[in-house]
């Protein structure tokens, strides 16, 4: 998928048009906070479990090393293999041989967001392997040919109908009069299709919420239980994960899970956590025989150096999408690339280069409230201020935009005459524009004489 | 791929982030962070609130005064949810006296996708959230606990704790403090679900339709 951060405001303009969109986004801005509020009601240790959350990330920040080796060695004990990957290209590559090595025809995928960062299926696509997306959403989207517009409900912007033809068109083995009006016929549909996959795939893809190091596993969260068929079936596993998912001990990843689906989707946890450790042990008769980790840098380290190492500690819950106003207007498609709301206006930027998506951190209201529920209490509005700052001493984005008319304002205040006559004209045609008609004629109108004249009036009085 | 490895290492210990605490202690001795108080109370307590955790989630249970009333509870099940009367099941559970049920058809190894219903054994219920966690294995095989439109499980009333660390507490306690961790833990918390077609909830996307507990006392 070509990034389109860098046209945000064209692609926000088209999104507000879109009528459909917009009930798709009012329906689910309105649901998921509610959802959250209710579970964190029943749940009264919920802010000392995100000061909780925070310290385990610091502690992991300022260990990585460490956990990252102990990581490795416990996969290697369990008989797995970690492989290290600088960049998006080397993860593609060594994903790429990997597969190519079990022969695969077929690859079945669980979400993973750091699979949309790398392009993972595009890439085995042209290599002549199907990668197949099992969640249902990512499914949809993928046979689109789309990219997610929300990192838990990849096909929100979507209806029903759209599905259905979307089903009518890409399942065309299937009789064309059958009945799709339904979202349960649009399931049991899919469900059917993804079966054979599910039982035919040679390796299975899957992402990870976490790592542990103490054990050398990956934990992978679903609703659906894609996952884990993804995680059983195929006689290779592959886990692609970013190195700042690791954490120390199981009793750590018990404290982030507490947070993550209350965050996410408002449930007390999902219906699915997997704790995945290495290929099939003795006498198993499932599980993979080849199990593989693709450990992923891509910019984490450099963030871990700069400004933006608060963002290594997001746990992609989505909550600052779901509670904020610009995602709200626009969707996930207008920011562009796979990140989108608040997270995606840091991410991106970090991730894609600041010349690739100038226009994110300044698509902000700074409303606050994206750091007021995350649960990792990331200081997002401030992350996206040092983006701000970084453009205006380059030059660029919109702060710096505003610097000639600042300098038109400084110069017409040092001439009082002009300011005066300037400022009255402005007024008077301001007053006119109040008459028209339409949107325009709706403007408040200035009252009549301008502040200054009004002061001087005033103050001959008090004499 | 080598240099990958050590670049990314180096690169770390250049970001020269402020040391936090001493993570081989942490390592040594791993231990709960803040459990919540719903993951705590008495053993009736717990199993008040597993129950009703459960059922919020989405999955139905039968509670059994022994192992011995497995088959007759799950031919009861089936029959009153119109599936098939075929059952795949673990072959940890073998030594239950299946052939009571005359109508019953049982057979023991891993999933296949033509199954129905699958049964598998619980390791421990986790009352906080009405949580199954489900242990892999060649007794316990976990593509039974995914691939059946229908999902039994078998779970002893002792076995439920409070918090999901007193899950893992457990599973150190039974299998020492290294090398404890089976291949796959599953924690199972209602039927399989999905929410992505406008935010309709639906049952039985990939994983079951049904999740049903038989709970033995004593």
């Amino acid at each position: 998928m070509e990034p389109t951060s860098g046209k945000f405001t064209q692609n926000a303009r088209r999104a507000i048009g879109d009528q459909r969109l917009q009930a798709a986004l009012a329906n689910f801005t309105t649901t998921f906070p509610k959802k959250r509020l209710d579970v964190i009601g029943r749940l009264p240790e919920f802010d000392a479990l995100r000061d909780e959350g925070v310290a385990i990330k610091t502690h992991v920040q300022a260990n990585l090393e460490f956990y990252l080796a102990r990581f490795e060695e416990r996969v290697s004990e369990q008989g797995g293999t970690v492989h290290w990957c600088r960049d998006a290209s080397e993860a593609r590559e060594t994903i790429l041989g990997l597969c190519r090595a079990a022969n695969a025809k077929t690859v079945t995928k669980s979400k993973s967001m750091i699979g949309e960062e790398i392009a993972i299926n595009e890439h085995l696509e042209a290599a002549g392997i199907e990668a197949v997306e099992t969640d249902l959403g990512e499914y949809i989207i993928q046979i689109r040919g789309e990219s997610p517009s929300h990192i838990l409900v990849p096909a929100i912007h979507l209806t029903g109908p759209d599905i259905a033809d979307t089903f009518k068109d890409k399942h065309a083995e299937l009789p064309a009069n059958r009945d799709l009006s339904e979202p349960e016929a649009i399931l049991r549909e899919a469900r059917a299709v993804l079966r054979e996959k599910f039982l035919t795939a040679d390796v299975g893809l899957s992402g990870a919420n976490m790592l542990i190091a103490e054990t050398g596993s990956a934990v992978v969260v679903t609703n659906e239980g894609n996952a884990d068929l993804v995680m059983n079936l195929p006689k290779t596993h592959i886990v692609l994960a970013s190195i700042e998912k690791v954490m120390p001990t199981l009793e750590d990843a018990a404290t982030i899970l507490r947070l993550l689906a209350r965050s996410a989707t408002g449930q007390d946890i999902t219906a699915y956590t997997t704790f995945a450790s290495g290929p099939a042990r003795e006498g198993e008769t499932d599980g993979p025989q080849d199990f593989h980790v693709v450990l992923l840098d891509n910019g984490r380290t450099e963030m871990l150096a700069n400004d933006f190492t608060d963002m290594l500690g997001c746990i992609r819950c989505g909550a600052c999408l779901n509670h904020c106003p610009v995602y709200a207007t626009v969707g996930g498609h207008a920011y562009g690339w796979v990140y989108s709301g608040p997270m995606g206006k840091v991410l991106t930027p970090d991730l894609l280069g600041a010349h690739k998506a100038a226009d994110l951190p300044n698509a902000s209201t700074f409303c606050g409230k994206c750091e007021e529920i995350c649960p990792m209490r990331i200081p997002l509005p401030r992350m996206m201020r040092h983006w701000r700052e970084r453009q205006f001493m380059e030059g660029k984005g919109a702060a710096a935009k505003g610097k000639s008319g600042l300098k038109l304002w400084a110069w017409m205040a040092k001439r009082p005459a002009l300011y005066r006559m300037a400022a009255s004209a402005a007024a008077g045609f301001l007053g006119l524009l109040g008459k028209g008609k339409g949107r325009i004629g709706r403007l408040p109108v200035p009252e009549g004489r301008t502040f200054q004249a009004q002061y001087r009036e005033n103050a001959g009085e008090d004499q | 791929m080598n240099g990958a490895r050590e670049d990314i290492l180096s690169a770390i210990r250049r970001a020269a982030v402020a040391p936090d605490g001493d993570p081989a202690a942490r390592m040594a001795d791993p231990r709960p962070n803040l459990v919540p108080a719903r993951g705590q109370g008495t053993p009736d307590e717990l199993l008040a609130r597993f129950l009703s955790e459960a059922d919020a989630a989405g999955g139905t249970f039968t509670q059994l005064a022994s192992r011995d009333e497995i088959p007759a509870a799950a031919e009861g099940y089936l029959a009153a949810n119109n599936q098939p009367l075929e059952i795949k099941a673990a072959p940890g559970l073998k030594n239950i006296t299946w052939t009571q049920q005359s109508l019953l058809t049982v057979d023991f190894g891993r999933a296949e996708g033509a199954d129905h219903v699958g049964i598998t054994e619980a390791f421990a219920g986790i009352a906080e959230t009405g949580t199954l966690m489900v242990l892999s294995g060649a007794e316990n095989p976990a593509s039974l606990n995914f691939l059946p439109d229908t999902h039994l499980v078998v779970l002893d009333t002792s076995r439920i704790v409070g918090a999901y660390e007193d899950g893992w507490a457990l599973l150190r306690g039974e299998n020492g403090k290294t090398g404890f961790m089976p291949r796959m833990v599953n924690w199972i918390t209602g039927p399989s679900r999905s929410a992505d077609i406008e935010l309709i909830l639906l049952l039985g996307v990939h994983g079951p339709r049904r999740l049903h507990i038989l709970l033995i006392d004593g």
